[in-house]
């Protein structure tokens, strides 16, 4: 029993923490009012670059680093696009997706069924080795740890620092914000870039950690689950979490099941996650009231100076 | 530098030349994108665009490829136009083509005048089934569609991929996760004889026809229009917007239905599980390069159906994944949905340093 709810909860973290990178990036981007929603792309143009520079470097901080930088690189497209040409953010989002995709599957190609250098578990001696605590709280790689960081820095950014009261404010009136002399287009072009690295980091996360291997399309619409944990958290960062482990425990559970070798088709229960994003959309949406009282009021909304 | 500037107008002349700017920008970027992997620019665009209709029946390939893009197509962009985004027209059409193929299968000695229609109405219903759920979850219960007929999407390609490995599997096809060749009689006449050209190329031209005429010369097409400009004057103006949601999810999902069920009958003959190479997100781009106008998607997915057969000689020729055709793709809606800035801003050269304060 013990063991079970070990692997479990080990599992529900992993699974959740691309999520989670990829959805605290969304959140900040969401909260100066953009909304991305290339983040399938931008994870798996991480995925690719950060396998691809692990496998070449013998390295996987490198890898890391390159899918940061990968992130970074889309998400600017992105913002040149849609901040300085001000088109719309539904339609660019999508073209960064769909470029994302083609572009990780074409420089992919040669890197399926290859191994890289994984990244490395912590082991602290004496803690990790502690039952069911050790393996939970001690045993996992950086990245998971650095998730749970970067969310803690970005829940305090947002409600405690100056920077994050002219975050809000662009997010929230970008008229406004214009008026007390805050550069909103670079504001904005920061936040991308920032959810860009997070997604990038997200799909290093994927292809050196969590399934240590590049396929196409491996990502398999996390990018998308994040974006709507962003909706389902209702901008807060403390839901973010719960709505990660939510997911990651879906995820966990419909390969565990599949393991287990119960009489459900494995293609149905790989369904379940997608099922599950609907049905808490829904849940969550359904009190409108609420969703726009939280909701950034210039979201999706494009700012021109004079315009 | 250089600045952006509303124009206060919209340009006739942008109107039309900033599709024709995005395309020739695809072009120089993918082969420099080409170029940077060693790939010789000139030829590798040539077969991606020249080559494919030089080949014997390219025509003819052509236009089968177009028929369920320009199809989806329209429906999404009078979806859009309402600002309604159904952006998972792949589940609509791979459900449609689930519920139409099931048909073929359950009565494949039924006579064809009788089956056919059936086929392609169980096909339709599909595709409306899932979209109409997205708008009633959108209209009941707030949920984004964005999101949902995303998910819609993956959930539909799983409940395909358990099908046709499942209960719908051939049992005489050695174990491929694939059904049974549908009945001849199931499977809808041909335009020509022998060929592939299925009723879908005919009605992809109608539908976009028919859709245009709602559109630009109904009430209803006004309020689509309206809705998607100004929603609050729709709103004022008493148009319900719910009703509007409805119309908008059910043509689009229905279009995208049709498109699959006559490509499960008309081009492939089965069910398979990677039915779809991502029509239904192509889609998307081919409304947009029509300017959501269901006419113009004629040309559009013309053109975007010639990168899937691109794809396809330049895998066979050059040997380059045919992925490629997902960045082709993918940069020209960036172009396309850049030029379109010039629709209604200008760029002027500013000397440096002074800065309109307005």
């Amino acid at each position: 029993m013990t063991t079970l709810l070990v692997a479990f909860l080990v599992s529900t973290i992993a699974a959740a923490t691309p999520l989670l990178l990829a959805a605290t990036g969304e959140l900040v981007v969401e909260k100066t009012g953009v909304l991305n929603l290339g983040v399938e792309g931008m994870m798996l143009g991480g995925a690719i670059a950060g396998f691809a520079a692990a496998h070449g470097t013998g390295l996987a901080s490198v890898g890391v680093l390159a899918a940061l930088a990968a992130g970074v690189a889309l998400s600017l497209l992105f913002a040149v696009i849609c901040l300085t040409l001000q088109t719309n953010q539904t339609a660019t989002g999508l073209a960064l997706t769909i470029f994302g995709r083609g572009f990780s599957a074409l420089l992919g190609a040669g890197y399926v069924g290859i191994p890289a250098p994984t990244l490395p578990k912590l082991h602290v001696p004496g803690l990790s080795d502690l039952p069911v605590l050790g393996p939970v709280l001690f045993g996992h790689d950086a990245l998971v740890y650095l998730a749970l960081a970067l969310l803690a820095a970005v829940a305090w950014c947002i409600r405690w620092t100056h920077l994050g009261l002219v975050m809000r404010a662009v997010g929230d009136s970008h008229e406004a914000a214009h008026a007390l002399g805050y550069p909103v287009v670079a504001i904005r072009y920061g936040a991308v870039a920032f959810g860009g690295a997070l997604a990038g980091l997200a799909g290093a996360y994927m292809s050196l950690a969590y399934t240590p291997m590049w396929a196409q399309d491996m990502t398999a619409g996390r990018g998308w689950v994040a974006v709507a944990l962003v909706t389902f958290s209702a901008w807060r960062p403390v839901w973010l979490l719960v709505g990660a482990w939510f997911f990651g425990a879906l995820m966990y559970l419909s390969l565990y099941v599949q393991a287990l070798g119960v009489a459900v088709p494995s293609a149905l229960l790989s369904a379940l996650p997608y099922v599950g994003t609907v049905v808490v959309l829904v849940l969550i949406s359904r009190d409108a009231r609420r969703i726009r009282l939280h909701r950034p009021a210039m979201l999706g909304r494009p700012f021109q100076v004079g315009g | 530098m250089l600045r952006i500037e509303p124009r206060g107008c919209e340009s006739k002349f942008w109107r039309y030349a900033s599709p024709l700017l995005a395309l020739v920008l695809t072009g120089v970027v993918s082969g420099l994108i080409f170029a940077a992997m060693g790939r010789p620019p000139g030829r590798t665009v040539y077969t991606f665009l020249v080559m494919p209709l030089l080949q014997q029946d390219g025509l003819q390939a052509l236009a089968v490829k177009a028929a369920p893009l320009v199809m989806m197509g329209v429906g999404l962009s009078l979806a859009y136009r309402a600002n309604v985004w159904n952006i998972g027209a792949d589940g609509q059409f791979i459900l449609g083509a689930i519920c139409g193929g099931g048909m073929a299968l359950a009565f494949p000695d039924a006579p064809a005048w009788a089956i056919f229609p059936v086929v392609v109405l169980a096909g339709i219903i599909g595709g409306m089934l899932n979209g109409g759920l997205v708008a009633w979850l959108r209209i009941r219960f707030n949920a984004n569609e964005i999101l949902t007929s995303l998910m819609f999407a993956y959930i539909s390609q799983y409940l395909l991929v358990y099908l046709v490995t499942g209960p719908w599997r051939d049992p005489q096809g050695y174990g491929f996760p694939q059904t049974a060749m549908f009945a001849d009689n199931t499977l809808g006449p041909r335009l020509v004889a022998d060929s592939n050209l299925h009723i879908g190329v005919v009605l992809a031209p109608l539908v976009a026809v028919a859709l245009w005429l709602m559109l630009e010369r109904s009430l209803l097409g006004f309020q689509f229009r309206v809705l998607g400009q100004a929603a609050r004057a729709a709103r004022f103006a008493g148009f319900r917007e719910s009703r509007l949601v409805w119309v908008a999810m059910l043509i689009s999902g229905g279009l995208a239905g049709l498109a699959g069920v006559l490509e499960a009958t008309g081009t492939v003959g089965q069910l398979t599980p990677n039915l779809s190479p991502g029509y239904g997100f192509t889609a998307i781009i081919v409304a947009f390069l029509g300017r959501l106008n269901p006419l113009g998607v004629i040309p559009a997915g013309l053109l975007l159906a010639l990168t899937y057969l691109g794809g396809d000689a330049a895998q066979i020729s050059l040997g380059l994944p045919n992925a490629v055709t997902g960045i082709f793709q993918g940069i020209l809606l960036f172009f396309l949905l850049g030029c379109d800035m010039l629709l209604l801003n200008r760029v002027r050269w500013v000397s440096g340093g002074t800065r309109a304060a307005r």
